[in-house]
């Protein structure tokens, strides 16, 4: 980054809301249904069709607002705004321009140069629109997604670099994790950011002409897109040109962006009140409500964990990275076991699974009731570490009871010491070079013979016993 | 006597007294309609079979005793801007010429739960934009009273309908006037209800906040006996009102004792035709006769409601016309290259003259720039205008005015000049601008012998005000008629002696 410049960055987020069913009508926001199959005369536009407002749209919103330090528009309203476009079966979108239901909030933000504050202008609740198909045939419409609730978070122009814009998509990730509100996912766009940047001379106190950059669909994807984007506008500045604004389409593949559309044909929306909705009236009684069932959000939890158990902050760290593991993490202890066990599961056999699957903590399958059997398990000595960890393995993919599991595969340990010594036996009388190197003095060849053993046990000894058997053996 | 000339209401009556069957009635309403709607063309679609089919139904439920309303078994026309499930529906435009909806409006379901039977849907002005039924993509209807004479609009084929006799009674909808003015010109009752008191799911919007659809029936009853069948709560409609005083018909007595009449001076100026001029103010003097306590009053801020209704009706209308583009159902132009010219080609050759006028003036004052000089600035008069009723209504339980200007037009008069039309609409575009109920009740003819319909207006869910003094003047006016013919007869006997 040239250090003669400055980038100012604000983002908008939208953030498709968890609920069940659309946000005007009472279809399916279910992902993945046959196309046109969630959909009814108010999300397909048919005429006469008339929206009424899903509640626990408004409550979601309220959440987030609440959570990220907003004020509240007690008397909120939606506009329509608009636009003709085939995905927009009544050719405007049901959003808020004029008064948003949350305002003039701000996030806490902890990046590379430190902490800092960044301020959320508005969150507004809006529409989701359809999904057009292009082929050589033509177009096919699919308005399962039509109607699907959004909420738009508008930063302030706070950010100054990539990295502390993706500190801030992490934080609202997680403020809107924890609350429930939205499962956040860029991949499959329940989270979606459009970056607008502009680039000034160091010291200089106006701001430059911004772009707006769209179709971001991973926080690598961001990064790269603010970074050359940033090169672009300075090259620009250096060369003598100006920076236009305009509308930016990033294409991750090619690492660049082109212009969608400038200023100078950005559309007049003709946003005006909805005159179908009434406007959305919130009492201090609802917000002290939704403030009472706020969940613990994750920088609470860190404190507390930090209080109350004995891991690492590292450790707490990556655990309340998700909500979904610290629900299994405090499941788990619940259930009898030990805190230290519990985030040793989660932080090294989880993570090294999840790493290798491909997937989000979020699609974790294993129940904590099935963690703690399996802990238990190991406690008790029922199985030694190295089959935990092949029946973890298991569960990890299938969910299974690991005690069943153990029971039917048989892997439980060997206890018989009788059993045991007579396979001792046997790796002695199979192995005599490596007793013959013990009893010269060479103690490593002991873990060889240890091996040996727990081979021919399949695992199923407990090794230290082994050991202990083999030393008192050989020792003789 | 026929079943024709029977109100609905004596209808239902006599069906339920097993006097006249459900099919009769329904075939003496498709052998009217076969008889006379060529010229008239009060409809754009008769569904026959359907009715036949419903009344036999319909009959079977009134026999058994599951349906015993007042309406079970009478025939009733729909106008063609709200929703029948499984019946054209096309607003009178070509853009909807081929829609069938697949749901019914609630009001409609009110009724067929009522065991109305459903005979046909109305002509109207396309989209509702109109005053004359002549904007309709499938012909203009005539007058029944003079078919050289528009019906008025732009629910003129549903009043139309009632005045000649094919149907008992219909739905029609009221944006700016569209029940009331198109009443008054055929000599029909028709009701305007107070904002949000029946169910807009399913009425094809002209303009959201100013719709409502209501009644047009024969008399003050019949309307009474409507609007308590199709008003319902509905948590379809988010602006849809729970009341508890649906039991209009209590509101049928000529007793209006202490009833207090306000007219608005402002209503009576020189735009106003000498003839309409007379009868209303006679109707007033026959509220006064009857007890009622009447005087003149100023409501100014009403001159500024044409050009706010415009502003805020086009508005709302552009945006809610915007979904007719070919894209989903209907009409789709031929041969378009691409998606900006399939929009273009459909909307141009699918919407007519006026509705494409209306369409390109609200986008033309929501546009930046422009919003704050027309649209906030008609929203803020349609506050004032609020404020100003609100104010007259501390001192009137009914506010009495003229319906129109003037009593119907003659064909082809109207659509020369559109702004004079749109200045027709003076005495009915305040009471949806305030969400106001008003009634257009019949108090006379001119001396072409068109009728005139006198407009009562009552503050937010006060529709038992207006029932009640309607409900006066119209038994006043028959017994004066009565009296008239009885003195025209025993002048005749003289003559002949």
């Amino acid at each position: 980054m040239n250090k003669h410049y400055e980038t100012v960055i604000g983002l908008e987020v939208h953030v498709e809301l968890a609920t069940k069913t659309k946000i005007f009508c009472s279809c399916s926001t279910a992902f993945g249904g046959a196309p046109n199959t969630h959909t009814c005369p108010v999300c397909t536009g048919m005429p006469g069709a008339l929206p009424v407002l899903n509640k626990q749209v408004v409550e979601y919103a309220l959440a987030v607002g609440l959570a990220t330090n907003c004020k509240i528009n007690k008397y909120s309203r939606f506009d329509r705004k608009n636009y003709f476009y085939p995905d927009n079966p009544q050719n405007y979108q049901i959003s808020q321009l004029y008064l948003p239901i949350c305002y003039d909030g701000g996030v806490e933000i902890e990046a590379a140069a430190g902490k800092k504050i960044v301020g959320i202008h508005e969150i507004h609740m809006e529409e989701d629109a359809g999904k057009l198909f292009h082929d050589e045939e033509g177009t096919l419409i699919d308005y399962n997604r039509s109607g699907v609730p959004l909420i738009e978070i508008v930063s302030e122009p706070d950010m100054r670099n990539a990295d502390e814009v993706i500190a801030y998509l992490e934080k609202l990730r997680l403020i809107i994790q924890y609350l429930g509100a939205s499962d956040c996912k860029l991949q499959e766009g329940s989270m979606r950011a459009d970056v607008n940047l502009s680039v000034r001379r160091a010291g200089a106190k106006e701001l430059g002409t911004r772009t707006e950059m769209k179709n971001l669909n991973s926080f690598k994807a961001i990064m790269r897109a603010i970074e050359s984007e940033e090169k672009r506008q300075i090259e620009l500045i250096e060369d003598g040109k100006e920076v236009v604004q305009e509308t930016r389409r990033w294409d991750d593949g090619r690492e660049c962006s082109y212009p969608m559309r400038s200023k100078e044909d950005a559309q007049d929306y003709r946003y005006f009140p909805e005159p179908d909705l009434a406007p959305v009236i919130i009492s201090d009684e609802w917000i002290e409500r939704i403030k009472g069932a706020q969940p613990e959000l994750r920088d609470e939890k860190r404190v507390r964990y930090r209080a109350e158990y004995d891991i690492p902050d590292y450790d707490i760290d990556i655990i309340t990275s998700s909500k979904k593991m610290a629900d299994i993490f405090e499941e788990t202890i619940k259930l009898g076991a030990r805190p230290k066990e519990v985030s040793n599961w989660l932080m090294v056999e989880t993570m090294r699974l999840l790493k290798e699957h491909e997937c989000e903590p979020e699609n974790i399958k294993f129940s904590p009731q099935n963690l703690a059997k399996l802990i238990a398990l190991v406690e008790k000595g029922s199985i030694n570490r190295t089959v935990a960890k092949e029946v973890f393995e298991v569960m990890f993919c299938e969910n299974i009871d690991p005690e069943t599991y153990v029971h039917e595969h048989g892997l439980g340990m060997v206890s018989d010491e009788g059993a045991l010594k007579e396979i001792i036996e046997q790796v002695i009388a199979a192995n005599p070079q490596s007793v013959a190197d013990y009893c010269n003095g060479k103690k490593q060849a002991l873990g060889y013979l240890v091996g040996q053993t727990m081979r021919a046990m399949k695992g199923k000894a407990d090794p230290q016993l082994v050991n202990k058997i083999l030393a008192e053996r050989l020792n003789v | 006597m026929s079943i024709l000339s029977l109100t609905a209401v004596e209808l239902g009556r006599k069906i339920k007294a097993k006097e006249v069957s459900v099919s009769e009635a329904v075939e003496a309403v498709l052998a009217q309609i076969e008889t006379y709607d060529k010229e008239y063309n009060c409809y754009i679609s008769v569904d026959r079979e359907g009715a036949r089919t419903r009344a036999r139904k319909v009959q079977k439920l009134i026999d058994s005793g599951e349906l015993t309303g007042q309406l079970a078994g009478v025939p009733m026309a729909v106008k063609d801007n709200i929703c029948t499930k499984g019946l054209l529906t096309t607003c009178g435009s070509k853009i909807l010429e081929s829609f069938v909806p697949t749901y019914s409006a609630q009001a409609v379901l009110n009724l067929e739960n009522a065991g109305a039977v459903i005979i046909g849907k109305t002509n109207m002005d396309e989209f509702a934009m109109g005053s004359t039924t002549e904007t309709s993509a499938f012909g203009v209807t005539k007058n029944p009273w003079n078919t050289q004479h528009v019906p008025g609009g732009s629910s003129g084929g549903s009043c139309a309908a009632v005045a000649a006799d094919e149907c008992f009674f219909a739905l029609g909808s009221d944006t700016g006037g569209s029940i009331r003015q198109p009443a008054s010109f055929c000599g029909v009752t028709g009701l305007k209800p107070t904002y949000g008191t029946v169910s807009r799911y399913g009425l094809v919007a002209y303009a959201s906040s100013l719709d409502q659809i209501g009644p047009v029936a024969k008399d003050v009853t019949d309307c009474a006996a409507v609007l308590e069948a199709i008003a319902s709560y509905d948590p379809k409609d988010s602006t849809s009102i729970k009341r508890d005083d649906y039991d209009f018909a209590l509101a049928l007595t000529e007793d209006v004792k202490g009833l207090r009449i306000g007219i608005p001076k402002d209503y009576f100026t020189d735009g106003l035709d000498q003839n309409v001029r007379a009868a209303v103010q006679s109707a007033a003097r026959l509220l006064e006769e009857n007890g009622a306590f009447v005087e003149e009053f100023d409501l100014s801020l009403v001159q500024y409601a044409i050009p706010a209704y415009y502003v805020i009706a086009s508005a709302e209308a552009g945006s809610n016309l915007a979904r007719f583009d070919g894209v989903k159902y209907a009409y789709r132009s031929k041969d378009s290259k691409g998606l900006h010219e399939m929009y273009k080609k459909t909307r141009s050759e699918g919407f007519g003259e006026e509705v494409r006028r209306r369409i390109m003036l609200g986008s033309f004052v929501l546009s930046s720039g422009y919003y704050d000089a027309y649209y906030l600035k008609a929203l803020r008069t349609r506050k004032l205008i609020k404020n100003e009723f609100d104010k007259a209504f501390e001192k009137y339980d009914v506010i009495l005015a003229p319906a129109a200007p003037t009593t119907a037009p003659r064909l082809g008069e109207s659509l020369i000049d559109p702004v004079k039309m749109y200045l027709s609409d003076i005495y009915t575009v305040a009471v949806n601008l305030a969400g106001l109920p008003a009634m257009s009740v019949p108090c006379g003819v001119d001396l072409k012998g068109l009728p005139i319909g006198v407009q009562l207006i009552a503050d937010c869910f006060k529709e038992k005000n207006i029932i009640r003094a309607g409900y006066s003047i119209e038994q006043a006016v028959s017994r004066e008629k009565c009296e008239a013919a009885r003195a025209a007869e025993s002048k005749a006997t003289e003559a002949r002696n």
